[in-house]
């Protein structure tokens, strides 16, 4: 359960941001063109999006790849100028970078690193507590915290590059939080991790939410991290917002059934089958309905009263493919 | 309540320190620095005596006053290994691999933070034997203890000059991210100064004086430590490096808006 409140930390109105990129043909005839007469073209990689988010809130930012998801990260970090529209985080303006504004926010990019690659972790902490003006005996007692809750005490004094990637992205972590920032965006933290580190950063993630009631907006490839992290979720699709609301709102939604797989004794006739329910597959003797969430119970109990069982489990589609079916279908009205 | 806030100096010491921890975990470098420092200087001083080529003077230069400049040199090339090519030449680095990112994200000025975050012990061999070559070959010129202390002022102009000249170059690479050969062809438009400028042909002192400033880097200096500089070319010194300080700083802040951070 996220610690969120009232107020508004993040404001996000009308946002936009386009890029000029060059535009060039395959070949040496292409090359040629383009060397001589350059063609540009105009890529929306945001388009007008608004949102606001709540103190102490863990939003889950979806969206497939070019989605506008990483754009709409570093404009509200302030190292891109929006094209249009206003963004706000804290009550400043990001992309003025003001001193304050920075000490408050951080940024944690799973696929870059910001620690010195042939020091301990421990020498770049110390930069970045002088950085953020921690005093000594207060950054000391930071890392000690940080890196108790990250499990990578004994890990600091060695030089980064001897770590693993999961110990670099938690050492990564520390140091983006060191300053003790009171809005937290990750792009991707958990990249590349295997599943165990997955599951700590994530538990990391929750207990400095709930400890410091640090607001949270977090991209990420893996669905288990926003299911675990976020009741909240915005899409982007294309540039735009297509949805902000509820996790399991959205879910109910746009996937209003769940999936009941029966193991039979015998093959039955599919006229049998079909009578219980809208039948996904059949594969000999395993069988799968789509069953709407209101008759659950009752097609479970006649599944069980009138076949063979051997076996039964009843599942909810897996959240990539609930996604897949929201980008493929028409928008959905933002803000469910 | 009172913020605790890191004292600029502290922090530099605390870069500097943690950069040169890094470099020393490669020992093998360090000889090899000494053994390129003592190598080049040996080169400029060989090139130096077959100008000379056995007279007194050459271009109103004795051959002491002329050694005064090859410490300048040295010693300004000490500064760009020690200095600038462990920072500004990150910059590219930075722009290519996204993590500009980071400096950007940091409550301190990103200028200071990319021209201050490295230091490589392997420009300080350049930078001591300069030292001693000049201090050498000015008492042997003749110059005075107030000669020594006047010449810091141009000294110094000529270190800002040149950082300022790296860092707007280092700073297009915002745009153009592929700009390695850049700083390059400073660095080899900078190792005229070798020799005082007065050495050259009319059209390449023009150039040298007025499109790439070699001759406030180490000739300015140089006549300042032998005491025969001028108040005019001190000041102009000074003036320049305060304009181009001044222009590389509104220059980056410029850049920075057309940065449109490496995508993930």
């Amino acid at each position: 359960m996220s610690a969120a409140s009232d107020e508004v930390v993040v404001h996000v109105a009308d946002l936009a941001k386009h890029y000029r990129v060059a535009d060039k043909q395959p070949g040496v005839v292409g090359t040629l063109r383009h060397f001589v007469r350059r063609k540009h073209r105009i890529i929306e990689a945001v388009r007008g999006v608004s949102f606001d988010i709540a103190r102490g809130e863990m939003v889950g930012f979806l969206g497939p790849n070019g989605a506008g998801k990483t754009t709409t990260l570093k404009m509200l970090t302030g190292l891109v100028h929006p094209t249009t529209g206003e963004a706000t985080v804290s009550g400043f303006v990001p992309f003025r970078r003001h001193a304050d504004f920075l000490r408050q926010i951080t940024l944690v990019m799973g696929q870059k690193q910001q620690l010195v690659w042939d020091l301990p972790a421990l020498d770049s902490l110390r930069i970045n507590a002088a950085v953020y003006d921690v005093p000594k005996a207060e950054a000391e007692q930071r890392i000690g915290a940080l890196a108790e809750m990250l499990s990578i005490t004994d890990i600091l004094t060695q030089p980064v590059r001897k770590l693993s990637l999961g110990q670099r992205m938690k050492a990564e972590l520390l140091a983006a939080l060191l300053h003790r920032p009171s809005v937290v965006f990750l792009d991707e933290p958990t990249l590349g991790l295997d599943v165990n580190a997955q599951t700590a950063v994530r538990a990391f993630l929750r207990d400095y939410n709930e400890r410091y009631g640090a607001t949270i907006l977090l991209t990420s490839h893996y669905m288990a991290d926003i299911t675990a992290l976020c009741e909240r979720v915005l899409l982007v699709h294309d540039g735009r917002l297509v949805y902000d609301g509820d996790l399991a709102a959205m879910v109910a939604r746009v996937a209003p059934h769940r999936e009941v797989e029966v193991e039979l004794e015998q093959p039955l006739p599919a006229e049998q089958l079909a009578a219980l329910g809208e039948i996904e597959r059949v594969d000999g003797c395993v069988v799968r309905w789509l069953v709407p969430h209101g008759a659950l119970t009752r097609t479970v109990a006649q599944i069980m009263q009138t076949l063979p069982v051997r076996d039964l489990r009843v599942t909810d589609p897996p959240i990539e493919e609930i996604i897949g079916r929201v980008f493929a279908g028409p928008a959905p009205e933002a803000r469910a | 309540m009172r913020r605790h806030r890191t004292p600029l100096l502290r922090l530099v010491g605390l870069f500097w320190s943690t950069s040169v921890a890094a470099e020393m975990e490669y020992r093998v470098d360090f000889v090899l620095a000494v053994l390129n420092s003592g190598f080049g200087l040996l080169t400029t001083i060989f090139g130096l005596s077959l100008v000379f080529g056995g007279g007194p003077s050459f271009a109103g230069w004795s051959w002491h006053q002329a050694m005064v400049v090859v410490g300048v040199f040295t010693i300004l090339e000490g500064f760009t290994r020690a200095v600038l090519e462990p920072n500004l030449g990150q910059i590219v680095r930075h722009v290519q691999q996204g993590t500009l990112d980071f400096v950007l994200l940091k409550p301190v000025s990103a200028q200071l933070w990319l021209s201050t975050r490295g230091l490589s012990p392997w420009g300080f061999p350049d930078v001591v034997l300069g030292v001693g070559l000049t201090l050498w070959a000015a008492l042997k010129s003749g110059a005075g203890a107030a000669d020594l202390a006047l010449a810091i002022v141009p000294l110094a102009a000529a270190v800002v000059t040149l950082y300022s000249l790296w860092f707007v170059l280092a700073t297009t690479s915002i745009w153009f991210v592929k700009i390695y050969n850049v700083t390059q062809v400073l660095r080899t438009l900078v190792e005229a100064g070798r020799y005082p400028v007065s050495v050259y042909p009319f059209g390449h002192r023009m150039f040298f004086t007025f499109i790439v400033p070699v001759a406030f880097l180490t000739t300015v200096p140089a006549e300042t430590l032998v005491g025969r500089g001028s108040w005019a070319w001190i000041a102009a010194s000074v003036g320049l490096a305060a304009l181009l300080a001044l222009a590389a700083r509104a220059f980056f802040r410029f850049a920075l808006r057309f940065y449109t951070s490496a995508s993930s």
